[in-house]
């Protein structure tokens, strides 16, 4: 018996290192949106995944370790956030199936259907937002008083706690700079998120899925905001909160937070291989940086420009006609810095990268 | 009950005004956001600051055991002085990443910072994670009377190839 529980714990821990948990969550990202989404849409399947992540979770607090984290005050609402999320998800998915089917007959999608059936702003909907803000004020207040406010010792410039995280909501954040640059992660991508999300209906100038929910119409639209989402930042918090522990060191759901547990992280940069193993140069890395970093730099400007020659040209050559250049060009900006993160992800995984441009003496590294 | 009736106006808003609209709220919300965030700047700028001074004396070498990193300072000033075979030098507890303090690790041999995972050897060399550099250098000396004299106001950057520096390090004979 022990032995299966050995098995199991260890074989869930190893599917949670990073690059596995990554890879499984994009795969699985592709079947429910491309393969799966009638399935997908049945209640049947809402009620098995939150019941079956209840029970997870569930069980899963028989261990220790997993109990600690789970049930820390600050931890709880990211666990309920983590139900909610499967549930809105479910629900957007459950909708667009729906309405493709009634767009695929020629048919009025449910909400034209329902904008027939008018109700009054008072009382109907005064009165049904009233009974929310109720319970909503009751949820916060039972909160409140059950769970304690996690105060800690007044501010120490020298003692930061072990592990610092930040607010959940912006543990994806933090994630990001594991990867990049703190100039790059907490700089630019903050404000690239933000102006892009600002942007979003100037560049769409598509008006299907306008009030409705759909799915064939606005494909890529809700593929790519929804891998921005889910993946880039929801799973990322999930990593954030649950898996990293002491020094920032990577943990399984069920293994001890050992403050002395030893990874090897040695981080290399671009141009350390470049020289360093092909022996260029004698082995030395230049002092120009300029000479050292000009493969990244080739490299990372090559990304953006081929990228948007590829997009505009091949991939996604209708969409430029229709949008005209302004648009296409912000549009293809934002999806391949959006891209960025995890191809450094993965190059980290991979082959321990850090840096692809690294010029520390200028404060500028990629 | 009586079903309400929503009169089609003739001059309703298109969408395209609709936008200009928010393009004029937008340019209004980070006018106010630049304002609010300039008078925020202010705060950086105290009229007293209660710090700790910037230069200090740190003892006798004969306190420091060879080859160790010492803590002693580190809560006061925010440095480690670690010894060497060669002689002193002393660290800045700042992680050149984002700025959380690491900690020293006596059994593993480095700086590990509890944010996002950086490491660092002994001597302030970044080897793990993202931190871009090392660790920064403080200026060091003795005083007159032979104590170690440490000024927090200079600094000496690996990269910039200032760890030659002879103030950036205590040779001890
Ligand atoms: S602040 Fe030290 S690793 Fe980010």
């Amino acid at each position: 018996m022990a032995t299966i529980g050995n098995f199991i714990t260890s074989a869930i821990n190893a599917f949670c290192q990073p690059s596995i948990l990554f890879t499984a969550s994009c795969i699985l990202f592709y079947l429910v949106f491309f393969r799966w989404r009638e399935k997908f849409a049945e209640k049947k399947t809402l009620y098995w995944m939150e019941g079956s992540m209840g029970v997870f979770i569930f069980v899963s607090c028989l261990n220790p370790t997993f109990r600690s984290v789970v049930t820390k005050p600050d931890n709880i609402p990211i666990v309920g956030m983590l139900f909610l999320v499967v549930f809105f998800t479910w629900l957007a998915v459950h909708k667009m199936v729906i309405n493709d089917r009634l767009i695929d007959q020629g048919l009025d999608v449910e909400n034209k259907k329902e904008a027939k059936e008018l109700v009054f702003t008072w009382p109907d909907l005064v009165f049904s937002e009233f009974i929310c803000s109720i319970i909503a004020w009751c949820v916060l207040l039972i909160w409140s008083i059950v769970l304690k406010a996690p105060l800690e010792e007044p501010a120490n410039p020298v003692e930061t706690p072990n592990p610092s995280k930040a607010p959940w909501y912006f543990l994806g954040l933090q994630e990001m700079l594991v990867y990049y640059d703190p100039w790059l992660a907490g700089v630019v991508f903050p404000t690239l998120i933000v102006v892009g999300l600002i942007l979003i209906p100037f560049i769409d100038i598509n008006p299907k899925g306008n009030g409705y929910y759909t799915f064939k119409e606005r494909k890529f639209a809700i593929t790519s905001f929804l891998f921005g989402f889910l993946i880039l930042w929801i799973l990322l918090i999930i990593y954030g909160t649950f898996l990293r522990g002491p020094n920032w060191n990577f943990f399984g759901p069920y293994e001890v937070w050992d403050l002395h547990k030893l990874e090897v992280l040695k981080n290399v940069n671009l141009s350390e291989y470049l020289f360093r193993s092909t022996g260029l140069n004698g082995g030395k890395l230049p002092d120009n940086p300029f000479l050292r970093e000009g493969l990244g730099m080739v490299l990372v400007i090559g990304y953006f420009v081929y990228g948007t020659i590829l997009l505009q040209k091949k991939w996604m050559k209708n969409l430029y006609e229709k949008m005209g250049k302004p648009r296409f060009y912000i549009l293809v900006g934002l999806l391949l810095s959006m891209g960025a993160l995890p191809i450094k992800m993965v190059l980290r995984w991979l082959i321990n990268l850090k840096y692809i441009v690294g010029i520390p003496e200028w404060f500028f590294n990629i | 009950m009586p079903t309400p009736k929503f009169p089609e106006s003739e001059n309703a808003i298109t969408r395209r005004d609709f936008f200009n609209w928010v393009v004029v709220g937008w340019a209004g919300f980070a006018a106010a956001m630049g304002g609010a965030l300039t008078a925020i700047g202010r705060l950086f700028f105290p009229n007293i600051t209660f710090e700790p001074p910037q230069q200090f004396k740190a003892g006798f070498p004969a306190e420091y055991a060879v080859n160790k990193v010492d803590e002693r300072f580190k809560k006061r000033y925010g440095v480690w002085i670690v010894r060497n075979e060669r002689g002193i030098y002393c660290l800045s507890t700042v992680c050149t990443h984002l700025g959380c303090t690491p900690n020293w690790l006596e059994g593993e041999a480095k700086f590990k910072c509890p944010c996002h995972g950086s490491g660092f050897y002994s001597t302030g060399i970044n080897f793990e994670g993202p931190a871009p550099r090392p660790l920064e250098r403080y200026r060091i000396g003795r005083s007159e009377d032979g104590q170690i004299a440490i000024d927090k106001t200079v600094k000496y950057q690996f990269e910039k190839g200032q760890w030659n520096d002879p103030s950036s390090f205590l040779e001890l004979a």
